[in-house]
Order: structure tokens, then C-alpha cells, then sequence
């Protein structure tokens, strides 16, 4: 496959929380279009790296972030609009968060604090993002319902809406199906694998098995070192670049 | 014996959980029993002096006829004035705290003065009004100084309890709306305080009825003794309701005995429906609750 420039490139990247070390020399790129999976144990920094692309992380106290974050080649740490950075970087916590507001304002919140006021843009944007979010035909009759009245996988899926309102060039999801049902799981699954061929996605996942679903390539992070980068079939097959990936993909991590 | 029969260790338990309970009850009816004596004696002997006139009418004969009228009039300029100047620095000032202040020694030093300004007894605060107030900015003893020194007393308890409104809000939706590209000043405007506004409210209805009942920082600031006329501006001295009790209960002579009691009886009855009005506040706070 040719590659042209990627859409998100990760090089030499080294995060600490004071003493502590979260990530290492992680060097690694997402194409424009496709699902790049992460995967490793919990406190692998997996999370970190999510937060470190959209600029959150520095919202902890004492972190110190060495190395560079590109998109679309331009260094995201240079960047002078912070909030035009998180527009186009989707993201979708682990847990669910509807905002403390109507089902319609949730998703219409992000487009109002860019200034986006006309009443037929808002609606188009609303339903548009949660059909995307397979929201829609649930929530239809009901968007001036509160948010945070939905089930957990609703609110999940009205989380992804709001993630995608704002038109992001690449999505990210942290875990996202911890705290959902199975079938919501899959519905959500069924749209990612639909958004694939033309967003960049980023899957942080504890599911093995749903990166091996879902992703065209796959990372392997453990302790806050990249293991291993590729394509998700070379990843899962007999014989990776590396031992410590077989055994963590076929479940034999001790 | 049946599996569900109870054991002697779980019936010890039971008997256990019922002492405890009863326990529980008892003190915390022992602490209502002060409270509904004070204000039934309050009531019984300030019941021959209560009447219409003596809300509405100025004390006469040196006080000891006459009715109240500029005293609760004072007292409602004092607290009207103290927290046009309180409440909005203070709830501005916890938004900055809670909100943007990262977590060093500045802001740690800041919280630590707080902490500490609130637990000042209030005579400490009506020496620094005398001096800073009243004679070094020379606005001498007037509604002015008296607001001033008690908004700066007030000032603490307010950032405290607006402190604690915004932090009820999860943070969770804070970083939901950073996620989506908002600038924490959106966030805070949008999200945050919408959410907190009732409880914030409702910490500075219950400072006022503090302020309404303080006695000493008013003392020597701008409370008078005795004023024939309602002031017309701040630069004027002004009656209060605690200073007036003070003054009739213990400086005055020949005050019918029914007197002190009455006005005690009208300032806890203020006190109680500004109180009432925060209890209320609360209420449809936790209906109207999104989350």
C-alpha cells in the first residue's frame, strides 16, 4: 500500500507523571483512513496516549511530555488553538458522558461553541452524527430529552455523536465498550467498521479480540513501551515480530 | 432447626442495632429541644410587644416606647449592601480556584488564608473596619464601613461554599466539553455554572442571615444607637436589629421587659425566612437535578 503523509505521527514520544513513567520512545503513525488499534493491559499508557494527542493531558499537574506529536504534519504542541485542535480530534471516554442537557443540545454543543447559531445547519448536524452514532431512530421523538437520562449505551452512542459533531479527521476511542451492553457493543462495532473508509480511527481497546475484529493494523503497548506495530493479521498470526505479543494476544501473559 | 431460624449471635446483633439506633434518635432530638425552647421563650415574652405598630413605627421616649421600624430597615441596608460587595468577588473568586488555579503553592497559600479568614472571630473584623474603613479611608462610621468590614467577613464563608457548589459538579463533564473543542470559559459558562448556580445561591442566602445577626462588626463601624431619621445613603449611619437588642437589653433604662424579647423575636423570624428561602432554593435544586 502507498503511503501518503499520516494523518497522526507519534515519534520518539516519552510521557512522565513526575517520577513515574507512562510512555517511552513511542514512535508510531495512523494512516488517514483506517482503524489503528491499541492494545495491552491496563497502565500500559494506553490512555495517556489518547490524552497526549488532544492536548488534555496537560490538565494533570506534573507531567512532562518529551518527543512530538504530528497532525497532519504540523506538531500539535506548537499549536496555538487548542480548541481547534480537539475539533478535529474526536474522542471518546470509557465511560459514558451525556452533559446535563437536552439529547439535542448534547450533540449541538460543540457546533454552537464554534459559533455555528442557524437552526437548519444545527438539525441537519444533529441528525446527521446520530444516525452516524445509530442513535437516531431511538431518540428521534425525544431530543429534548436530557442526556443523562439515557441507558449507558445510549449515552455511549450520544458520546460518539459529540464526538463526531465537530467533524474531527480522526476519532478516538478509549475503551469504549466497558461500560455497555454486548449488542450496543456490536452496533458500534458495525459503525466503525462503516467509518473506516474515510476516518482515521484510533481504538484503544482491552479486548484483544476486538482489535483483531475490527482493526486494520494493531499496537501492542506494554508498560509504556511500544512492543510492536503492524498489521493486525501479522500481529495475531503465529509469528510476530515479537514473543511477548504472541503470548499477550493468545492469552498467556504471566 | 430450620436454616432461616435466627442465631443467638444474629438476635445479639439485632438487639445491638436497636440500641444504637435509639441512641442516635435520642441525641439528635436533644439537640431540636434547645432550639424550640429558645424560640418559644423568645415568642412567649415578646408576644405583649408584638404588633404592627412596632414593626412600622420609630422607638420614642428614649427608646422605650415606640416601635423598631429603623432597625429593620438598617439591618436590611447593612446586609443589602455587604453582599452587593461580597457575593460577587467571592463567587468570582471560587470560580478562579476551582476552576483555573493549578494546584501550587500560590493557590494552596490562597485556600490556607481562606480557611483561615473564616475562622476570625468577628470582633477582629470590627478593629480592622475601625481602622481600615472608618478612619484610614476615612468614610468614617457609615453603612459603608459597616458593609465593607461584614462583606469581608462574609467573603470566606462564600468562596468556601461556592467552592463546594462547583466541585458537585462531576468532572467527568468537564472534560467532555474539553473534548469537543470548548475553551474552559465556555465550559464554565455553559456546563459548569448552570449546574451549580442554585447551589451557590444557596450559600450566600445562608451568609446573609449570618450577616444579619452580627453584632460587633457593625458596632463600631456604622450601627447607631439611637437615629431619629432612615439613612438615604450609604455615607449614613443606620439602626441595626442586633445593635438595637444590645442597646435596649443592656444600656437603656426603663425598657419594658417585653421589648428586648420582641426584637429578638423579629430578627430570628428575618433570619428563619431568609433561611427558609435557601431551604427552598435547595429543593428545587435537587429536582430540577440533570444528572
Amino acid at each position: 500500500m502507498v503511503k501518503d503523509t499520516p494523518k497522526v505521527e507519534f515519534a520518539g514520544l516519552s510521557v512522565r507523571y513526575g517520577a513515574k513513567k507512562a510512555l517511552e520512545n513511542v514512535s508510531m503513525h495512523l494512516d488517514t483512513k483506517g482503524i489503528l488499534a491499541i492494545i495491552g493491559p491496563s497502565g500500559s499508557g494506553k490512555t495517556t496516549l489518547l490524552k497526549v494527542l488532544n492536548r488534555t493531558i496537560e490538565y494533570t499537574a506534573g507531567v512532562r511530555i518529551e518527543g512530538s506529536v504530528l497532525l497532519d504534519g504540523q506538531d500539535v504542541y506548537k499549536m496555538q488553538d487548542i480548541a481547534g485542535l480537539r475539533r478535529r480530534v474526536g474522542m471518546v471516554a470509557p465511560l459514558p458522558v451525556g452533559l446535563p442537557m437536552s439529547i439535542y443540545d448534547n450533540v449541538a454543543f460543540a457546533p454552537r461553541m464554534e459559533g455555528i447559531q442557524n437552526r437548519t445547519d444545527l438539525d441537519e448536524i444533529v441528525e446527521r452524527c446520530l444516525t452516524q452514532a445509530a442513535l437516531w431512530d431511538e431518540v428521534k421523538d425525544r431530543l429534548k430529552d436530557l442526556g443523562t437520562k439515557l441507558s449507558g449505551g445510549q449515552q455511549q452512542r450520544l458520546t460518539i455523536a459529540r464526538a463526531l459533531s465537530h467533524d474531527p479527521d480522526v476519532l478516538c476511542l478509549d475503551e469504549f465498550s466497558i461500560a455497555i451492553d454486548p449488542v450496543t457493543t456490536m452496533r458500534i462495532e458495525d459503525m466503525l467498521k462503516e467509518m473506516r473508509s474515510r476516518l482515521s480511527i484510533l481504538l484503544v481497546t482491552n479486548l484483544v479480540q476486538q482489535a483483531r475484529r475490527l482493526a486494520d493494523r494493531t499496537a501492542f503497548l506494554l508498560n509504556g513501551e511500544l512492543v510492536e506495530v503492524g498489521p493486525t493479521e501479522e500481529i495475531f498470526g503465529r509469528d510476530p515480530k515479537d514473543k511477548r505479543t504472541f503470548m499477550y494476544t493468545h492469552g498467556m501473559f504471566g | 432447626m430450620s436454616t432461616f431460624e435466627i442465631t443467638r449471635h444474629g438476635r445479639n446483633k439485632e438487639r445491638v442495632q436497636s440500641i444504637a439506633t435509639a441512641l442516635l434518635l435520642g441525641v439528635t432530638c436533644l439537640l431540636i429541644l434547645p432550639l424550640a425552647s429558645v424560640i418559644g421563650l423568645l415568642i412567649v415574652r415578646g408576644a405583649p410587644a408584638l404588633s404592627f405598630e412596632f414593626l412600622f413605627t420609630q422607638p420614642i421616649n428614649g427608646m422605650t416606647a415606640g416601635g423598631i421600624m429603623p432597625a429593620i430597615v438598617g439591618t436590611m441596608w447593612l446586609v443589602g449592601t455587604s453582599l452587593l460587595m461580597a457575593a460577587p468577588v467571592g463567587v468570582l473568586a471560587a470560580v478562579y480556584l476551582n476552576e483555573y488555579a493549578k494546584d501550587n503553592w500560590f493557590s494552596r497559600i490562597i485556600n490556607l488564608a481562606i480557611v483561615n479568614l473564616a475562622g476570625v472571630p468577628s470582633i477582629v473584623y470590627a478593629l480592622f473596619g475601625v481602622g481600615a474603613f472608618v478612619l484610614f479611608m476615612g468614610f468614617g462610621t457609615s453603612i459603608l464601613s459597616a458593609s465593607l468590614t461584614l462583606a469581608i467577613m462574609t467573603q470566606p464563608v462564600i468562596i468556601a461554599s461556592t467552592k463546594q457548589a462547583l466541585s458537585a459538579v462531576p468532572m467527568s463533564f468537564r472534560e467532555a466539553c474539553w473534548n469537543v473543542g470548548a475553551t474552559r470559559w465556555q465550559t464554565i459558562r455553559h456546563v459548569v455554572l448552570p449546574n451549580s448556580i442554585a447551589g451557590i445561591l444557596t450559600g450566600i442566602i445562608l451568609e446573609v442571615s449570618r450577616a444579619a445577626g452580627e453584632t460587633a462588626p457593625i458596632m463600631f463601624t456604622g450601627a447607631a444607637f439611637f437615629l431619629p431619621f432612615l439613612p438615604q445613603s450609604v455615607h449614613d449611619q443606620c439602626m441595626a436589629l442586633s445593635m438595637h437588642l444590645f442597646t435596649i437589653s443592656t444600656q437603656v433604662p426603663n425598657v419594658p421587659p417585653a421589648y428586648p424579647y420582641a426584637t429578638a423575636v423579629v430578627l430570628v423570624g428575618l433570619v428563619l425566612m431568609v433561611n427558609t428561602t435557601s431551604i427552598l432554593l435547595r429543593i428545587r435544586l435537587r429536582r430540577r437535578r440533570k444528572w
